[in-house]
C-alpha cells in the first residue's frame, strides 16, 4: 500500500491503482500458491524474514523439548528437530521471498 | 522519562485504566484502549451509515471504501466461498488497525504493542484456519502436509518440516505485529530522549542540535503511520491466505 490511507477522499481511480499496487507487491495477483506478503520496506522485511527463520526454530526447539521431558529421553529429540526445525525455517523463507523475486 | 537515562520501554508498561473501577477489578490501560478502539469502528459505522446517502459523504466514503477493500481482498484471496469469513477478517483488520492507529497517538496505550494480543489474535486464526481444514476436507486435510510430486522415500523427512512450518505460523503472524509496532514506538522514544540529552548536556548548543533527532522523529511518524495499516493489512492478507490453504489445501 502506498503512503497515507489517509487521503480518502481521493477518487476512486486511485484508490484502485493503490489495491492494484498493493495486491502485487502481496503477490496475490499471480495466483500464487503459498505466498507471504512482503513489503517494500526493507527495515520491515529484514525483520519479517528473521521472524520466519525463527518462528520455525521455536516451534522445533519447542517441541523437542518437550518431547524430552515427557519421554525422558533428554537430549534426543532435541537433537533430532532443531535440524528439522533450520529446514522448516528455510522452506518459510523460500515461500516469503518467492514474491519478492518478481 | 528521567533526564539522565532513556526509558524507552516504560511506555509499554501495564497500569490501570478507568480510574477506581479499573483498579478494582484489574482493568488495564490495554484493555481501556481496546475497548475504545472496539468502540471507534462500531461507532463510526454506526454514524455513518445512518444516513445511507446515494453519494456518500465523507464519513460514509470512509466506511464504505474500507468495507469494500476488505471484501474485495477476502474474495480475490480465497474465492467466493470465502464471503463467509469475511466478516472475521474485517473485524480483525478494524480491531488491529485502529489499535495500531490509536496507539501513535501522545499518551495512549498501543495495545497490538504487547505480544500477548498479537499472540492470542494469531493463535485464534491458526486455530480457526486448522479447523476450517478438517471441516471443508475431513481428515484429507492432513494430505496438506504431504507435497506433491515428491519420492515416498522423502516422505518421512519432509512431513515433519512442512508441519513445523505450518506450526510456526502463528508466531511469524504474531511477532511480525508486535515487533513492527514495538520498534516504532521505541524509536520514537529513543530519538526524543536524544533532545533531552542533547539540551541536558550541551545547553543551547545542544537545543541547535538536537533539530536533528527532532527532524528524524517527524520523519518517523510518517513512517509509523505507514507501517501501523501496513501491518493491519498484513495481517488480515495473512489470514486470508491460511484460510485460502485451508479451502483450497495448496
Amino acid at each position: 500500500m502506498s503512503k497515507g490511507r489517509g487521503t480518502l477522499h481521493n477518487n476512486h481511480g486511485s484508490f484502485d491503482q493503490r489495491l492494484e499496487a498493493a495486491r502485487r507487491r502481496a503477490g496475490l495477483d499471480q495466483n500464487g500458491e503459498n505466498s507471504q506478503p512482503t513489503e517494500a520496506n526493507p527495515l520491515s522485511l529484514a525483520m519479517q524474514l528473521g521472524a520466519e527463520m525463527v518462528a520455525a526454530l521455536v516451534v522445533a526447539v519447542a517441541i523437542g523439548y518437550g518431547l524430552d521431558r515427557l519421554l525422558h529421553t533428554t537430549p534426543w529429540f532435541m537433537i533430532g528437530f532443531v535440524p528439522i526445525g533450520a529446514a522448516a525455517g528455510v522452506l518459510n523463507l523460500l515461500r516469503a521471498m518467492r514474491t519478492t523475486k518478481n | 522519562m528521567g533526564n539522565e537515562s532513556i526509558d524507552a520501554l516504560g511506555q509499554f508498561k501495564l497500569t490501570t485504566g478507568l480510574g477506581a473501577f479499573g483498579r478494582a477489578f484489574e482493568f488495564t490501560n490495554s484493555n481501556e484502549m481496546m475497548l475504545f478502539g472496539s468502540a471507534i469502528v462500531v461507532a463510526l459505522y454506526v454514524v455513518a451509515l445512518r444516513r445511507r446517502a446515494l453519494v456518500p459523504g465523507r464519513l460514509q466514503g470512509l466506511a464504505e471504501m474500507t468495507y469494500e477493500f476488505v471484501h474485495q481482498m477476502v474474495i480475490d484471496t480465497m474465492g467466493p466461498e470465502g464471503a463467509r469469513f469475511f466478516p472475521f477478517v474485517f473485524t480483525l483488520f478494524a480491531f488491529i488497525l485502529v489499535g495500531n492507529i490509536l496507539g501513535l497517538f501522545p499518551y495512549f496505550f498501543a495495545f497490538t504493542s504487547h505480544i500477548a494480543i498479537t499472540g492470542a489474535l494469531a493463535v485464534f486464526v491458526f486455530l480457526l484456519s486448522t479447523a476450517v481444514g478438517f471441516w471443508y476436507h475431513g481428515i484429507g486435510f492432513l494430505k496438506f502436509f504431504s507435497p506433491p510430486g515428491v519420492p515416498g522415500w522423502l516422505l518421512p523427512l519432509l512431513i515433519p518440516i512442512e508441519i513445523i512450518s505450518y506450526m510456526s505460523r502463528p508466531i511469524s503472524l504474531s511477532v511480525r505485529l508486535f515487533a513492527n509496532i514495538t520498534a516504532g514506538h521505541v524509536m520514537w522514544e529513543v530519538f526524543a530522549g536524544f533532545m533531552l540529552l542533547l539540551v541536558a548536556s550541551m545547553g543551547a548548543v545542544g537545543a541547535m542540535a538536537s533539530i536533528i533527532p527532532l527532524g528524524l522523529n517527524i520523519a518517523l511518524t510518517a513512517l509509523e503511520f505507514l507501517v501501523a495499516v501496513l501491518q493491519a493489512y498484513v495481517f488480515a492478507i495473512l489470514t486470508c491466505l491460511y484460510l485460502h490453504d485451508a479451502i483450497h489445501m495448496h
